[in-house]
């Protein structure tokens, strides 16, 4: 049977430099401030961080290939993942903890954001919209899990098991008491959205959202 | 006498000799500078059997000091002068290769204890003119790595830009990072921990009772007696082998593969190419290891416990260190299984110190340190290559 359905109607295009959000971090971040990145892959942010921001910046990576690039760039950098590895860093040990796409591919993602917030001054979290008007569409009216240019596993092979829109993971922030400092929806060029647009208006058209986070 | 007989004999001759006055350099420290060991005594005079590398820059901030493990020596890049092999780590060290002699100046030294030309238990007591044996004080890994600073001292050099080893070669490193912080640059500890676990103690004493329950041991007073407790030693070396490997790899590269037969023998001969390969390991242990010597390597193994000397607190160990470590754990290591180094790792975290860690995948065990591993090698050439530029290393 040829299923009319294809991959790419769902497709998205995604902004031209797939991880826009580490400008949006940078920008965020600082300078000479103390800075631990969960989930830094090959180390880009951080390095953009060193360079741009001068900071005093740490990571955490699950791949080997990835922590292997990191250390090679002389970045400090251990194999570990978000839920097993928090744990063990002491309280306000950083001012600024990063979880940039990472959050949902967590076990616990509430326990996660627990942690965040108590080694880090405040927590900076990118995550992608699971409530973007493309992921409707394709689940709406295709009937299918979404694979877009950002999401471009398969739900049997995506590592991301805790999908959330920006308005669920507002959510999260209100139950465990922490305070949005700021956020920023991206939309699909990779630009930030007016702040002044309501929130159903960044839930339905933000493809990423960048939130920083400090404990009330 | 057979050949091989005849060859194993030569082989130990040179083991005692190299033990006594070794061929290649040797520092000594006489009565002016005493040895200040952990058992509260002191030794004096004591020597120290190393080789060098590469060439001392004039800063002479390019030097990297190799710790070796447990049976190795400081024969780390060039060839053994009593089993004629390569270096135990000649992969990995050399021009070009992941630690740089064209760049770097490796240092490595043979253990205090040890029986390649460091005093140990079959050198000279100079109080008795007769060989320590057990008169020896039970050694510390805090111990070897003050004797190794000495030696740095000695040498000339102020701080080294990076401390290696693996195994309790990687338990002397962080030693040298915890007694001497200030003079270390960079840390590389592999398939370590900070202490020794209880399962490791426990393999270490068969290992200690097999040589002792061997009757040409003589209560250590073996090379007065003209005798050499071989037996016991090889046994000894076939337990603690096993423990250096994975089920993994000894069911892939032996599998109940027979040796030199083809079917059941319905004896104890070695049946199964294990157990020949077993005795292969242990027979040729012997002829060059010293048996004392392997007692008093293997109680500093188990003495040392670096959060023990902290009261309990193993970050306390590293507060305010500026030192930046990499640490190196592999998949398949049951001896220093990777949650070990991953508790070093808290720890430092903890303290704030800048840490790296890699765990490489391998089914080749706890030996997989001394093997060409080529992410191990990536890790290893990527973490010096970026000290040496924050050292300022051309």
């Amino acid at each position: 049977m040829d299923a009319p359905l294809a991959t790419s109607e769902a497709v998205v295009t995604a902004a031209p430099a797939s991880r826009i959000d580490f400008e949006v971090i940078a920008s965020l971040v600082r300078p000479g401030s103390r800075v631990l990145d969960v989930g830094c892959g090959d180390g880009s942010l951080l390095q953009i961080l060193q360079t741009r921001r001068q900071v005093d910046g740490r990571g955490i990576e699950l791949s080997q290939a990835g922590v292997n690039e990191c250390v090679a760039k002389g970045l400090s950098v251990i194999q570990g993942d978000a839920d097993r590895d928090l744990v063990h860093y002491p309280d306000d040990a950083f001012d600024y903890v990063i979880l940039s796409q990472t959050i949902q591919a967590t076990r616990n993602p509430k326990l996660v954001l627990q942690d965040l917030l108590r080694i880090g001054r405040r927590a900076i979290v990118s995550f992608p919209n699971f409530g973007h008007w493309s992921i409707r569409l394709s689940l709406g009216l295709y009937g299918r899990m979404p694979v877009t240019r950002n999401l471009s596993q398969s739900w049997y092979e995506t590592p991301n098991i805790h999908f959330c829109t920006i308005r669920d993971f507002d959510g999260l922030v209100k139950e465990i008491g922490a305070k949005v400092e700021t956020a920023t929806a991206l939309d699909a060029t990779g630009q930030q959205m007016g702040m002044r647009m309501p929130w159903a208006f960044w839930n339905l058209f933000g493809e990423q959202a960048v939130f920083v986070l400090s404990r009330s | 006498m057979t050949i091989k007989a005849a060859g194993q004999l030569r082989k130990a001759e040179t083991a005692r000799n190299e033990a006594v006055e070794p061929s290649g350099p040797v520092a000594h420290f006489g009565p002016d500078e005493p040895l200040r060991l952990d058992a509260g005594r002191e030794l004096s005079p004591f020597q120290i059997a190393y080789n060098t590398y590469g060439t001392l820059n004039a800063d002479r901030s390019n030097a990297i000091y190799v710790c070796h493990a447990l049976t190795g020596d400081h024969h780390v890049a060039s060839t053994n002068p009593v089993t004629g092999r390569d270096g135990w780590w000649s992969s990995i060290i050399g021009p070009g290769k992941p630690i740089d002699t064209d760049r770097y100046f490796v240092i490595c030294s043979n253990v205090i204890g040890g029986c390649m030309g460091s005093t140990g238990p079959a050198s000279i007591d100079p109080a008795t003119g007769e060989p320590y044996g057990l008169d020896l004080p039970v050694l510390t890994i805090r111990d070897m790595v003050r004797a190794q600073a000495m030696l740095v001292d000695r040498l000339g050099i102020d701080t080294l830009f990076a401390v290696i080893g693996g195994s309790m070669g990687g338990m002397q490193c962080l030693q040298w990072a915890v007694s001497y912080p200030e003079r270390v640059f960079a840390a590389l500890p592999i398939a370590t921990g900070a202490r020794h676990s209880s399962q490791n103690i426990a393999f270490h004493e068969v290992g200690r009772q097999a040589v002792m329950a061997d009757p040409d041991w003589r209560a250590g007073r073996y090379i007065l007696e003209g005798t050499r407790p071989h037996k016991g030693l090889a046994v000894a070396r076939m337990a603690a082998h096993i423990t250096y490997l994975s089920e993994a790899a000894l069911q892939r590269k032996f599998g109940r593969n027979l040796q030199d037969r083809e079917v059941l023998g319905f004896g104890f001969d070695a049946d199964f190419q294990i157990e020949s390969y077993l005795r292969h390991q242990g027979m040729t242990f012997v002829d060059r290891f010293d048996a004392n010597s392997y007692l008093y390597m293997t109680r500093a193994m188990d003495y040392f416990d670096i959060a023990g000397d902290f009261g309990g607190r193993l970050g306390d160990a590293f507060k305010n260190t500026r030192t930046r470590f990499c640490l190196v754990s592999f998949s398949s290591d049951w001896l220093f299984p990777t949650e070990e180094s991953r508790a070093v790792v808290h720890a430092l975290n903890a303290a704030a110190a800048s840490v790296s860690f890699v765990e490489i995948e391998t089914d080749r065990g706890h030996d997989a340190f001394l093997l060409e591993e080529p992410e191990f090698f990536g890790a290893i050439r990527g973490f010096l290559s970026s000290a040496a530029r924050a050292r300022g290393i051309g």
